[in-house]
């Protein structure tokens, strides 16, 4: 069967992230970019909510099951009230949701309960390498197997809350494929840059260089143990979610300018009735409609393990990366000089939208 | 109420037999058609009217339920809109032009469901179930008036001595109204459903929609066009002089409302249904032209690598990979739209950005797939130049893409048409 409506408990896990989002996400977002941090308060009620911990089933501490579908429909509601406070929020599930896809029995046991049991701690993950030719299929970050050991040596950014972190994933090239390791923060060799990172936008979000030079971790940290474990169902469920978010995004910033041209005037109608404006708006609208679709999709195929859903969350992922910034950069310029003020909010949209490129391996649903 | 992607069973069987029809009896004789134009494909409109009356599916409007459900069967959701969706895509990958000339009432027939009373239905829809196939078409567009239907010429004069109408105008770009009001003996007796105002005065809310028969006095095609594409796809033009049909051949109330717009709102409501129906035969061609480039590419050994940061993707494969993001997103909208429509949800923003989308996505899939297949793309030793051709009438007729961007910007804005114009 073909269906489009969120199923009740999808609908008031909707509600209460749209409530979070608008009542408390939007509100600090543009102070929160501006001084670069976000108030910690956010950060726990956000967590509290319980959207990853509804994602987990009860023998890892959790009060649900996995889905991709309401992890993109919770993910979307929240970056409408702000991008860099959702992934903050949303932190934990980096190190959590790859253990839970692809880890073993003990792993999921040792890992996950102390995460999700507990208050929100900012237990990350580390796949993005500061090259422009970036590919998450082809990392330069190296593990070699050492006797009981893997050895693990590169470098990485992009990682948030690194320079607090209990523990992290890192991904790392094992014989030419990716795979992901628990690296607990004590370990030696690894560090940590002083200094949070610089980006475009995010500036609320600490993201930092985590550089490990000869790091050993016992085998038994590699996800799924000896045999290893696929990589791909990890990405797929980061390019749905960033599809999501970029989704949510671009909801904002239609709103916000289709908002502003029904009450700004222009030669004594709304800029909105003019048609140049008004066909912006509705191909904004439809663009995002169609990466919706796209991204349910894939979700729903993740969810029932469909053959193509690796397919279907990449080219959800693409077209989002489009979409989020054809209609934030229209926002902006239905806005006009306004649009290029900080003072409102829509070029902080714009920033956001560029990033969703880069962004591979920092949001997972 | 879920969210789900699942192609329900009825869907999936019926698609794998029209995959059948669309690959041996219009892909067999696509060129031929495209290069004979006007010909007739009677091998495929008799076997379409007679698998039709076999199995009742493939009228633009879905018939309504005749026999009461059992209370204790647990009731199935109606998918009617999403399996003519189907239907219509699969066909349209088949051949977008022939699929125009399947019999059954197309437009005409839609506008009678939608707009007429049960014993006009009865006399106006019998025909389609008969011995042979019958056309029906509508008449909207006229020289001076296509997606601004307020400026129709054509009118409708009642003579209260006869209790008849009195018809007058020209209607042009009428889908199959050759094969409607033309006799030919392999075919049944057909009619129009034009538009005209009975009130000139009234604006919108004096347009109604009269059915005039196949050999009715005063009706003439005066012209077959020819098209850029969808060749065998006849569209006329007809003249309407003193053409003279009983009172009940009106469509909806008789007399005018001026306030409601009832009798113009009636046709808007046909196209709500219809529109994302269009859509879906715009997407079938779409995926044909995507289709071939990729079989293409995997003849020369080209591989598209999903899952690639779209830096180290090569032109091709980004070309590719933009296509099947457009393909797939604006087919999911066409679904959404029709299940909306199945489900008695009013779809009329999502019916419009659907038509929208699959504008876009029809001609943008195609222009990119010749230019990516060089000489094999401009032969016409292949179908991918008629797709091209073919493809283009998706984002025009049945509202052309800026109509329907300005109807999701009205919807959007919440603006009326006076305030959006």
């Amino acid at each position: 069967m073909y269906s489009f409506e969120p199923n009740e408990e999808q609908q008031m896990l909707i509600d209460a992230v749209s409530r979070f989002a608008v009542n408390d996400l939007r509100p600090v977002a543009h102070d929160a970019e501006e001084e670069g941090k976000l108030p910690p308060k956010i950060i726990s009620k956000g967590w509290e909510m319980g959207v990853l911990q509804a994602s987990i089933p009860e023998a890892y501490g959790g009060f649900g099951e996995h889905s991709a579908v309401t992890g993109v429909l919770a993910a979307e509601e929240m970056a409408y009230g702000d991008l860099a406070g959702t992934l903050a929020v949303m932190t934990p599930s980096l190190f959590v949701l790859p253990i839970l896809l692809a880890g073993t029995e003990e792993q999921k046991k040792q890992y996950i309960p102390p995460v999700i049991e507990a208050d929100w701690q900012p237990y990350t993950a580390a796949l993005i390498e500061y090259a422009f030719d970036f590919n998450a299929l082809e990392l330069r970050t190296t593990a070699v197997a050492d006797g009981g050991d893997y050895v693990l040596n590169g470098e990485k950014t992009f990682v948030p809350y690194a320079k607090d972190a209990p523990a992290m994933i890192v991904y790392a090239n094992l014989d030419g494929q990716t795979q992901a390791f628990i690296v607990p923060k004590t370990v030696a060799g690894l560090s940590v840059g002083e200094e949070a990172e610089k980006w475009m936008s995010l500036k609320a979000l600490p993201t930092y260089r985590v550089k490990l030079e000869n790091v050993r971790i016992p085998k038994a940290n590699r996800l799924g143990g000896e045999a290893g474990h696929d990589v791909k169902p990890i990405l797929a469920a980061s390019w749905v979610a960033l599809a999501a978010l970029a989704v949510g995004v671009a909801r904002a910033a239609f709103e916000y300018s289709r908002d502003y041209a029904k009450e700004r005037e222009v030669f004594g109608v709304k800029v909105a009735q003019k048609q140049a404006i008004a066909f912006f708006l509705a191909e904004m609208a439809t663009e995002i409609e169609a990466i919706r679709m796209l991204t349910w999709e894939a979700a729903w195929k993740l969810d029932t393990g469909a053959e193509d859903g690796y397919k279907a969350a990449y080219l959800a992922y693409m077209g989002a990366v489009d979409m989020a910034m054809m209609v934030t950069d229209r926002a902006v310029q239905i806005l006009g000089g306004y649009g290029y003020i900080r003072e409102y909010p829509v070029e902080m949209w714009m920033r956001n939208g560029r990033g969703f490129a880069s962004f591979t391996g920092l949001a997972i649903v | 109420m879920t969210i789900e992607f699942e192609t329900p069973k009825p869907i999936a069987q019926q698609q794998y037999v029209l995959k059948t029809v669309a690959e041996n009896m219009m892909r067999s004789v696509s060129r031929e058609m495209d290069e004979n134009e006007h010909a007739i494909p009677y091998g495929y409109i008799e076997f379409m009217h007679a698998a039709m009356k076999a199995t009742g599916a493939g009228s633009l409007a879905p018939k309504e339920e005749k026999k009461e459900e059992d209370a204790n069967k647990p009731k199935r959701p109606p998918i009617g809109y999403q399996m003519l969706a189907h239907m219509l895509e699969m066909l349209a990958w088949g051949d977008v032009g022939m699929y125009l000339v399947t019999p059954g009432g197309g437009l005409g027939a839609a506008a009678v469901q939608a707009a007429a009373t049960p014993e006009q239905k009865q006399k106006f829809l019998a025909r389609f179930a008969g011995e042979k196939p019958t056309f029906a078409a509508m008449c909207m567009t006229e020289p001076g008036a296509g997606s601004d239907t307020s400026a129709i010429k054509t009118t409708a004069v009642l003579d209260e001595k006869t209790n008849e109408w009195v018809i007058n105008g020209e209607k042009i770009f009428v889908t199959a109204g050759h094969k409607s009001m033309v006799p030919n003996d392999q075919f049944g007796k057909g009619f129009i459903v034009v538009w005209a105002s009975i009130d000139p005065s009234a604006g919108r809310a004096g347009m109604r929609g009269f059915v005039i028969e196949q050999g009715t006095p005063g009706v003439t095609v005066t012209k077959l066009e020819h098209k850029m594409g969808i060749r065998a796809s006849d569209t006329a033009a007809i003249s309407l002089v003193d053409v003279r049909v009983p009172f009940d051949h009106v469509l909806g109330s008789p007399t005018v409302e001026k306030q409601t717009e009832k009798g113009f709102k009636k046709a808007m409501a046909t196209f709500d249904a219809t529109r994302p129906l269009v859509a879906a035969t715009g997407i079938g061609v779409a995926r044909a032209a995507l289709e071939f480039v990729k079989e293409k590419l995997a003849e020369n050994g080209i591989e598209i690598r999903y899952g690639l940061p779209c830096n180290q993707l090569t032109s091709i494969e980004r070309d590719v990979i933009d296509m099947e993001v457009m393909l797939r997103a604006g087919w999911l909208m066409v679904i959404k739209a029709v299940w909306m429509a199945d489900n008695s949800k009013p779809n009329a923003l999502e019916s419009s950005m659907s038509k929208v989308k699959a504008g876009d996505v029809t001609t943008k899939i195609t222009q990119k797939a010749v230019e990516l297949m060089g000489p094999l793309g401009y032969s016409r030793e292949f179908l991918l130049e008629k797709w091209f051709r073919d493809a283009k009438i998706t984002d025009i007729y049945e509202g052309t893409g800026q109509i329907n961007r300005l109807i999701v910007a009205r919807q959007i804005l919440g603006y009326s048409g006076a305030e959006l114009r």
